[in-house]
């Protein structure tokens, strides 16, 4: 099979190339495409059939000519080699080395797109992973084989963010191994090189895997690079038992992509031109997040997205809540106020956060203790809004408290530096002081026994 | 003669064979030379349109397509309960033996254990009359479930010539062998797209308890009934579909993660085991079934799997089950028509749903109904459906939640705002409904108390006030209202809080007998009319708002156990008192 040259082009268009009298062509078969000046570019069959297939090819169709360009079908789907070797270095979108050493010796060749796992062999998660920021491990814990995306906005924080994860990220109490997958999916250089030196200095270089495909690289390229950034880490996952932490950014940019093939093949559009089968092809992204039974490895996933117009309900943050366990959204208007990091926690959720945490997991109280401020801090934020048409001096006395409240959490618990790294129990004596500001009466959240402990308010 | 044609084009699930003149349309097909599963959706001269529920990758114009003569089927018989079945009933478990941790293709698998022998014991003699839907015996499939056999409903009948007698039996053996020779085993194939034939068909009058008082009390569903939960991510959907599947007063759930998440269907599997039913004592897991096709699985099995899962439910239902079915999420499932739709280059209709999507709503939600089986002897059972909606942007006007709006009587309307807040279960009071009420309300008074139907509607009734006085509030403060409409405030959030919500993952909260809902809820319809009482007598609202009974009140929905109700009788006592005191207190003055 494969092999065969064709050279009989139809028609392009876009980034797509259709090849005319093809025989033995597979649906989804890698594709070489070379141009008249021997330069070879990488695609996919989309469709196959009645001697035509349409080709994508990802470094975009510019400079094909319909005479001068020739098909090859490989006669494989397009896989990444794999090895142990791939620690350390830096690869383009579609996985071939970029820091000018030679391909790494590959210890298996994997089908990029993966295969689902099946759900019976899935491994619950609940190992707590301490990132070291407070509002994540106090509101939205994250645990090892959890998907759990930023949602952000053009210019916001996300990237420091997700930076400051990958460094502090850590299972308290256990010493095993870790690596640190980055996939860049259209961002601009300097995101990307922010990502690099962070990772750099603090020596988590040497046990990470950068992916790069920089706004100027070719668009339908993106397709690819979250694809064969995860074939990696399922492979050191689950073949190599390491602790995995995956950083896709942007997501919004592949969905773009995607956007842009499906409508060049003049597919019925869904919402906003978007395809039908985007939630479907994004779950087959996020999806390969997870933990198996009898497998010392997870993948952890965290992809960053910018909401375009800050809107949650635009359809790629909306289908990505509906696949991913939770979300951390980022709020303009802490970011406007200057807080680090500026996560909304009202629209936030970990979704994995409920059997992550608790007794010999964290500490007894912490669900409770959390949930007593997604109150305390909802009221606060209702208070804000009545203080703001009946003024402070309509507010009865414990509306008062709770505004106090809105600001200890926002500038004490929240806000915190980028080289902050704060241990559990700093976290939770933090959510205990927010809510001390109230009188014992209001900790309707919390079992008694806990108040007795904590609480350091006033009874009145 | 089974058609054998040859793949012409490929592209996804979809794929065109020709030579396919004999195929008939739903016809089960094996697509390729890696045997992959497939089924007939359009035929045009001798191409037979297929979508294949299978990964397509590697798939090549050329390789074979070879006809079953069958439609898609699925097996039904004992040993369904507590499997895991993907969306054509192939067990996840058996696919992990013959291909790891990851989905492999073109397994063939037996949906249950044909060999395994069950207790057999027969209900016909020779010399009686058999017809379709009688039962022929029965079999202990597990500590729930006692299975009855059936002739199967397309059976012609006969007369029993020979019983094999009571014993253990494998699924193979021929227990009954009628006059004509034909033979009788312990399972048959039914197609999933035909629904089960019944006698009769009757009003749903009877609730399906869930102990979740906001639907049970305020937004109940009937045994045979219909319901829809609608929600934006993040609003909880899962979680009460689960505490539904946990704990419906169901002898059956049928649970159908369509297009969903990994890690949910992993959970059930994993806590189900360990949870008890309340009413029975036994593990869940005795009682369920999952049919799993999550989000990254094959997009066809997908739109196959809810029908599995309904076939499966009226199976159990023809034995005179009660069985309940939770469909997360027709969503994904009405995505998966589309995207075939879009694959066949049918006109859309709205954001490019197929113009049947209502009708095959429709269908789906029809085959919910109380009944009574066919055959002898009398059975009746019922297959109530819920199936989430997630809709795109958490706007309730698009396609499949409008569509679905229209042939359901139940609706729970999750709400991000709440769930924001996190007042969980977060399904919105004032846009929620249930066609039912009056159904079951006869029910209600006969078992649990004479009133239950006019206190619902006095605290309804408070909380439609509050929505009112609200705007109010929003724009004059808090402090523009009177007294009499500051108590009704207060007590909509009492009814909130110690009400309406309920924390699932509390031991005592999560599940709330009906004859708690109506003690919480009478205890809390007093609260109010007594403070409307008193505050005509001249106590002041700060008073009322002093009061302990207030804080008890709301912590009794963890605090109170439901087999300790003398507990809500000292509350009643005490709340009696402190309004007592309060009178008193103002003679005095």
């Amino acid at each position: 099979m494969g092999g065969v040259q064709y050279s009989k082009i139809a028609e392009i268009k876009g980034p797509l190339v259709i090849v005319d009298d093809v025989e033995n062509a597979a649906f989804d078969e890698l594709v070489e495409v070379e141009t008249n000046e021997g330069e070879r570019r990488l695609g996919k069959v989309l469709e196959v059939g009645n001697g035509k297939a349409i080709v994508q090819v990802f470094e975009g169709t510019t400079g094909l000519s319909v005479s001068g360009t020739s098909a090859r079908f490989v006669g494989k789907v397009m896989e990444m080699p794999v090895s142990k070797e791939v620690l350390g270095r830096v690869f383009d979108g579609l996985g071939r080395p970029k820091d000018g050493l030679p391909d790494p010796i590959a210890d298996k060749f994997l089908d990029i797109n993966g295969a689902p796992m099946n759900p019976e062999q899935r491994e619950y998660p609940k190992d707590f992973i301490q990132t070291g920021v407070s509002v994540i491990d106090g509101m939205i814990t994250l645990v090892r084989g959890q998907k759990l995306p930023i949602f952000s906005g053009s210019g916001m924080s996300h990237n420091i963010l997700a930076a400051q994860i990958a460094r502090q990220a850590t299972v308290v109490g256990t010493e095993e191994e870790f690596a640190v997958v980055f996939a860049a999916i259209g961002v601009q250089y300097s995101e990307a090189e922010y990502f690099r030196r962070t990772l750099e200095e603090s020596g988590a270089l040497k046990r990470s895997v950068l992916f790069l495909n920089l706004a100027d690289d070719p668009a339908i390229e993106r397709i690819i690079t979250p694809r064969v950034a995860l074939t990696v880490a399922e492979y050191m996952a689950f073949e190599l038992g390491m602790h995995v932490l995956v950083i896709l950014t942007d997501m919004t940019n592949y969905a773009e992509a995607l956007r842009e093939i499906s409508a060049a093949r003049e597919e019925v559009p869904g919402r906003k031109g978007y395809p039908g089968y985007l939630y479907t092809d994004l779950s087959t992204i996020y999806e390969r997040a997870g933990k198996l039974n009898g497998k010392t490895g997870s993948v952890t996933q965290v992809p960053i997205l910018s909401m375009p117009s800050d809107d949650i309900t635009h359809p790629i943050p909306d289908l990505t809540g509906y696949i991913t366990e939770g979300q951390i959204v980022l709020g303009r208007d802490l970011f406007r106020q200057g807080v680090y990091p500026p996560v909304n926690i009202l629209m936030s959720l970990s979704r994995l956060m409920k059997d992550g945490i608790g007794e010999g997991r964290t500490r007894q109280d912490h669900s409770e203790i959390s949930n007593q401020n997604y109150d305390a801090y909802s009221r606060a934020q209702e208070v804000r809004a009545l203080a703001g048409i009946v003024g402070k001096a309509g507010l009865a006395d414990v509306d008062l408290k709770y505004m106090d409240v809105g600001d200890s959490f926002e500038k004490g618990f929240l806000t915190q530096a980028l080289d902050e790294n704060r241990n559990l129990d700093e976290t939770l004596s933090l959510l205990w002081k927010v809510v001390s500001n109230l009188p014992r009466a209001e900790l309707t959240k919390v079992k008694d026994k806990y108040v007795d402990q904590y609480y350091q308010g006033s009874d009145e | 003669m089974a058609a054998e044609g040859r793949i012409v084009w490929v592209s996804g699930p979809a794929v065109k064979a020709d030579g396919m003149a004999s195929a008939k349309m739903y016809e089960t097909v094996i697509v390729g030379e890696s045997k992959l599963i497939g089924e007939v959706i359009r035929l045009t001269g001798d191409v037979a349109f297929i979508q294949v529920y299978e990964s397509t990758s590697g798939l090549k114009p050329g390789e074979p397509v070879v006809g079953t003569g069958n439609p898609l089927s699925v097996l039904l018989g004992p040993g369904i309960i507590g499997q895991i079945y993907d969306g054509i009933q192939r067990p996840l478990k058996a696919l992990s033996e013959a291909s790891g941790s990851y989905i492999g293709r073109g397994i063939t698998t037996t949906p249950v254990d044909l060999t395994k022998k069950y207790h057999y014991t027969p209900s016909v003699k020779a010399g009686d009359q058999v017809q379709a839907g009688n039962v022929i015996g029965t079999v202990q499939e597990t500590d729930l479930i006692d299975h009855s056999i059936m002739v199967p409903p397309d059976h012609k009948g006969g007369t029993v010539a020979e019983v094999v007698p009571e014993g253990d039996y494998d699924l193979e053996t021929d227990l009954v062998t009628l006059q004509d020779g034909s033979t009788l085993k312990m399972y048959h194939r039914w197609p999933v797209r035909k629904p089960r034939p019944y006698k009769t068909r009757y009003d749903p009058t009877v609730p399906l308890l869930t102990g979740q008082r906001v639907i049970d009390t305020f937004f109940p569903i009937a045994k045979g009934g219909t319901g829809s939960i609608p929600g934006a991510f993040g609003t909880g959907k899962t979680v009460t579909l689960h505490q539904i599947a946990k704990w419906a007063d169901s002898q059956v759930v049928v649970y159908i993660g369509c297009g969903e998440r990994g890690n949910e269907m992993t959970e059930v599997l994993v806590e189900f085991p360990h949870l008890k039913d309340p009413r029975t004592g036994k593990p869940l897991m005795d009682r369920t079934v999952l049919v799993a096709n999550t989000s990254n699985m094959p997009v066809a099995a997908r739109e196959a799997s809810i029908y599995t899962g309904v076939t499966i439910a009226e199976y159990y239902r023809d034995m005179g089950k009660d069985v309940v079915l939770v469909a997360d999420s027709t969503s994904r499932w009405a995505e998966a028509l589309r995207e075939m739709s879009g694959r066949l280059e049918e006109m859309p209709a709205e954001e490019g749903y197929p113009s049947y999507l209502a009708s095959r709503l429709a269908e789906f939600y029809e085959r919910a109904g109380r009944v009574r089986a066919a055959g002898s002897p009398d059975r009746d059972g019922s297959v109530t459906l819920v199936g989430a909606v997630s809709p795109s942007g958490g706007d309730f006007t698009e396609p499949v939640t409008t569509h679905t709006m229209r042939f359901i009587k139940t609706f729970w309307a999750l709400d991000a705002k709440l769930a924001y807040s996190r007042h969980y279960p977060s399904i919105n009071w004032m846009n929620s409904y249930s066609g039912y009420l009056a159904d079951i309300a006869k029910w209600w008074g006969k078992n649990v108390s004479e009133d239950w139907l006019s206190m619902r509607g006095e605290a309804y009734g408070v909380l439609q006030r509050e929505d009112t006085l609200k705007e109010i509030v929003r724009l004059l403060g808090p402090e523009a209202l009177p007294d009499e409409e500051k108590i009704i405030m207060e007590v909509a959030r009492m009814i909130k809080i110690g009400i309406l919500q309920q924390n699932s993952f509390d031991d005592v909260d999560t599940y709330c007998s009906p004859e708690k809902q109506y003690r919480l809820l009478k205890l809390l319809v007093d609260f109010y009319n007594r403070g409307q009482q008193a505050i005509r007598e001249g106590t002041s609202l700060a008073e009322i708002r002093a009061m302990p009974i207030i804080g008890t009140l709301l912590k009794a929905r963890m605090e109170v156990k439901d087999d300790e109700m003398e507990k809500l009788d000292e509350i009643d006592n005490m709340m009696k008192e402190q309004f007592k005191g309060a009178a008193e207190a103002k003679v005095r003055n």
